[in-house]
């Protein structure tokens, strides 16, 4: 057993519904208990859809389980099939029905649908969300691909006949994949390659038998799609594009490695204009930028485009990367190599948020939890993956990937930072009133307003509660938990081990600026004790400032 | 006339007593499990700890119904079990005492630990009665574990609550014969709520007052022949078994929304405990003027409205009876996951024989039903507000109703005020 408070992956029969949902013409038919349904709304309300997932669950009780389950499942499968008419419907157990070992796929077979009813097995008890949608994916292109198509070779094609590509992996749910996915098709449409199949966003099962026609497959979410472009890798000797095009170097990669496949030419695509995150990273408002400490913490995938973003286009230094999805682990690994760090790679958060106090980063880039482990450390946050939230489905236009998406990232992180020329005045005019700590960054007035006599006010009382659509009046913070809260500015710096603030050493800490006061009190601290100093004053503090001097 | 005509799919159920009819359907569910309870109750009784026994699923659930993570660490978890406690390679139960002993050890403050069992425990019938007596020798005094089912295949949503403090009957101190008269306020109210009550009875002269659940579930109240209780909830049908098991009688009344339903269940507890009627009237009439006052903003916008209710919560009846009788709404359907007529009778009675009632779910045929009577206002859980919205059908989402102080005098006006919200936005967009 495993204790757990909040999980980055649901089930992996959620994973299926993630697929199913993306997808037209397609029902699942899951055998479940009541309650199961809960999972509807994380379609319906997070990612605001307008339509139920197609989904019917077979919702039995206990006073089912004595008698026919199997029944239930059988006469579920059939209505669903004749209200809904789909092209191919996919069947399968939640957790709980897995128990109960009625087999849903061997139930459809024997039921001679009029439709293909494509059979999943999903451990539940050993996988998780991300492995259940690429599972139910490769399924669904497994056993519906039409493995008869022929494709006339790249070479001495007719003039006009534009090489073809399948776009793989985009899905309900996911991170910013309805944006991706439009800068994608302009990439594409700028190489002249023609898109034979998006899958499985809005695909229908009538679409996936023609998979095959493709020249070669694009894998946009290797966390969903890789199975099965691995099976068609295999089938259709469609070579698989693996650069996932998150940054400025990685679209660029990307673009290379389409033109390649495609016998096109880069050059137009690699010349777009609209490309601006180079020049503001560039200009020197951004200098500031530079040696930033940051904790990258996501999918496997979004990580590590994320962590070499943060090097090698805007000049952070990467603190602290990681994932939670251990199948993909070894891009991590590698990429974690390459800073010089310890990989995390858990799915326990409490785990993520020990290792963020650990590392004491300027700045979070993670999912939704690693959201709230830095608004209560009181640091700036940014996300970057899945899971994420109602707020991070935005009405606008907003990709991760291309080029567009680069000037995105530029914005999304750089905006929890305080600004560059901000940065001087507040270590210039530490006194001033307006500069206080309590005061914040400028541009961030709605999180942090001052009050008469009353200090800061928490984001969650300025939002008068409930940000979150799903949730009860947020009660925030937690009375009676255990000490978790590790101030980062350090106010007051606690009494280290062996090392004892004195007054005027205090007062002087409290001069320098809150964003870069706990990193002056760890250094300090860890200073006086290598020097074994019993005491902290003024002094230790100004030669633990010229030691640690960079 | 006959009733089985006016009423189309209520074509059979009518009893011999002359009990209205009520549709009763079998099919999908489209609702949680009594896990949801959690939510609430872990804020309500603040040195309790609930601890889950099942699946990723039900860690999943919990933190979707919970909305965005806005607690630190909430006062639950889920145990969840994996390959090896299922294959037998460990013995779930010394896992669990595993999980228990890390979990309190971290949390020193919890004195309530409430093993809550879930599908996959009930299935593979792990025992948590055992589980619990057994930790409970090793943690007392300093916690008490209790356990309890929130599984979906044996509770739906607020049942979750109802087989929680089922769980609390037993611990409660017993009261002799002799005792004098207690009063008993069972269902879990926001704290706000259940001052204004206990001031009221306060006022009434009404002595040994106590609420179940209590805010430290180490506090809980006594209970014996002499206790008499009031359903501040619905969906206690178990709870109000256990408690009567023990002696405690109930009191029949409507439930304490809007003017009238406060007034009635006021009142059963003020004739019960012989207060005076000029007082009683005395110490209701500011309340009950404030409630009818606060009620007139919203009169407007909901009368001669036409409101179905999908099932959720098991409010569904007291809400359809405050709305029609106190705010002039039409109900059309009125859908509940269970229909406890002895404790709604005070209620059920005033909804019009017009309206068609309907028990357990169907959800598809439902939908059906939504969509060819077009209400003017539906009532319905997360995952299907959105979908109807986008057919053009004004919801309200049941959750909020349970999450939010809508009981009693003070509260009358925001519980009407909710249901007019989503028409007047309606009405008030241009886009």
């Amino acid at each position: 057993m495993q204790l757990s408070v909040w999980t980055y992956e649901g089930p992996p029969h959620v994973g299926a519904m993630r697929v199913a949902t993306a997808m037209k013409g397609l029902h699942y038919v899951l055998h479940a208990p009541q309650g199961d349904t809960y999972a509807d709304l994380l379609f319906t309300m997070i990612e605001r859809r307008n339509h139920r997932p197609p989904v019917t669950y077979t919702t039995f009780e206990a006073r089912d389980l004595g008698k026919d389950t199997a029944q239930l499942f059988q006469d579920a499968a059939m209505d669903a099939v004749e209200r809904f008419n789909p092209e191919a419907i996919i069947v399968g157990a939640s957790c709980t029905a897995e128990l109960i070992q009625d087999d849903p796929g061997g139930l459809s077979e024997a039921m001679d649908l009029p439709c293909p009813a494509i059979p999943l097995e999903l451990p539940s008890y050993q996988r998780k969300e991300n492995w259940g949608a690429a599972e139910t994916f490769y399924q669904i292109v497994r056993n519906l691909a039409d493995t008869g198509v022929e494709r006339a070779p790249m070479e001495g094609r007719a003039e006009g006949q534009n090489p073809r590509a399948n776009i793989l992996g985009p899905c309900a749910l996911g991170f910013r994949h309805r944006d991706d996915l439009v800068e994608i098709r302009k990439i594409l449409d700028t190489l002249g390659v023609e898109i034979n199949l998006v899958a499985p966003l809005d695909a229908r099962p009538s679409d996936i038998a023609r998979i095959g026609e493709a020249d070669f497959n694009i894998v946009l979410y290797p966390e969903i799609a890789d199975e099965a472009a691995r099976w068609l890798e295999r089938t259709f000797k469609q070579p698989a594009i693996r650069s996932v095009p998150i940054g400025v170097g990685a679209t660029r990669a990307f673009i290379a490695e389409v033109a390649e496949l495609a016998g096109a030419d880069p050059t137009p695509a690699l010349g777009d204009t609209h490309s601006r995150m180079p020049w503001w990273s560039r200009s020197v408002d951004s200098t500031y930028l530079t040696g930033k400490r940051v904790f990258i913490f996501g999918d496997a995938t979004h990580a590590v485009a994320a962590a070499r973003i943060a090097r090698d286009e805007l000049g952070f230094e990467v603190c602290g990367l990681g994932c939670y999805n251990r199948e993909f682990a070894r891009e991590v690994r590698a990429e974690a190599k390459e800073h010089g760090l310890e990989p995390l790679i858990t799915d326990d958060h409490l785990a993520v948020e020990e290792a963020i106090i650990e590392a004491a980063p300027e700045m979070v880039l993670g999912t939704q939890m690693e959201r709230h482990i830095a608004k209560r450390l009181g640091m700036p946050c940014a996300v970057i993956s899945a899971p994420v939230h109602v707020q991070d489905f935005p009405a606008r236009h907003s990709p991760q990937m291309g080029f567009e998406g680069a000037n995105v990232i530029f914005d999304t992180w750089v905006h929890p930072l305080v600004m560059g020329l901000e940065e001087h005045l507040l270590t210039m005019f530490r006194e001033d009133f307006e500069f206080s700590d309590d005061a914040g960054a400028s541009h961030h007035a709605a999180h942090s307003p001052i009050l008469p006599g009353k200090g800061r006010v928490t984001a969650s009382e300025v939002r008068g509660g409930g940000a979150n659509s799903v949730s009860p009046p947020a009660h925030d913070e937690e009375s009676g938990s255990p000490p978790l809260h590790h101030p980062a500015d350090g106010t007051p710096p606690h009494s280290g081990e062996d090392a004892v603030w004195t007054a005027e050493a205090t007062k002087e800490l409290k001069k320098i600026p809150f964003f870069v006061r706990g990193k002056a009190r760890r250094n300090t601290e860890t200073f006086a004790a290598e020097q074994g100093r019993a005491e902290i004053d003024i002094e230790t503090l100004y030669d633990a400032k010229a030691h640690y001097a960079r | 006339m006959n009733h089985v005509a006016a009423l189309p799919g209520c074509s059979s159920e009518q009893s011999a007593q002359g009990q209205r009819p009520v549709l009763r359907e079998r099919g999908q569910r489209e609702v949680f499990c009594g896990l949801t309870g959690i939510v609430w109750l872990h804020r309500k009784m603040q040195d309790a700890f609930f601890l889950v026994v099942g699946s990723r699923t039900c860690a999943h659930l919990l933190q979707s119904a919970a909305g965005v993570m806005i607690f630190a660490e909430p006062r639950f978890a889920t145990a969840i079990m994996e390959e090896r406690d299922l294959a037998g390679m460990v013995d779930a139960q010394d896992e669990l005492d595993r999980v228990v002993s890390r979990l309190l050890a971290r949390r020193p403050d919890i004195k309530t630990l409430f093993l809550v069992g879930s599908c996959p425990s009930e299935v593979i019938k792990l025992d948590l009665a055992k589980a619990a007596e057994r930790l409970g020798t090793r943690y007392m005094p300093d916690v008490r574990i209790l356990n309890y089912s929130g599984s979906g295949i044996e509770t739906t949503f607020t049942q979750g609550e109802d087989t929680c403090l089922t769980a609390l009957v037993p611990e409660m101190p017993q009261l002799g014969e002799d005792a004098p008269r207690n009063l008993l306020i069972v269902g879990s109210l926001p704290d706000i709520v259940e001052d204004q009550f206990l001031r009221l009875f306060d006022q009434l002269g009404i002595e040994n007052v106590a609420s179940l659940p209590a805010r430290n579930a180490r506090d809980l109240p006594s209970v014996g022949p002499n206790t008499r209780y009031l359903l501040a909830q619905p969906f206690l049908a178990e709870t109000a078994m256990a408690l009567e098991d023990r002696g405690a009688v109930r009191l029949e009344a409507m439930f304490p929304f809007g003017a009238d339903g406060t007034t009635d269940w006021l009142k059963a507890a003020a004739r019960e405990f012989g207060v005076d009627e000029q007082l009683f009237n005395r110490v209701i009439a500011p309340g009950r003027e404030r409630a009818k006052r606060a009620m007139d903003h919203a009169r407007s916008e909901l009368e001669g409205k036409r409101i179905s209710f999908l099932p959720d919560s098991q409010l569904e009846v007291p809400l359809a009876r405050f709305l029609s009788t106190e705010m002039g709404m039409v109900p059309v359907e009125v859908g509940t996951p269970y229909l406890h007529r002895a404790h709604l009778a005070g209620d059920l009675a005033l909804i019009s024989d017009k309206a068609r009632i309907s028990e357990g779910q169907h959800v598809d045929r439902q939908l059906d039903r939504v969509r060819e009577d077009r209400p003017d206002l539906t009532v319905c859980g997360l995952g299907l507000a959105n979908p109807l919205e986008a057919e053009g059908l004004t919801t309200k989402w049941a959750i909020e109703l349970v999450f939010s102080p809508i009981h009693g005098f003070d509260q009358a006006g925001d519980l009407a005020e909710l249901f007019a919200r989503p028409l007047r936005r309606r009405d008030r967009l241009e886009v």
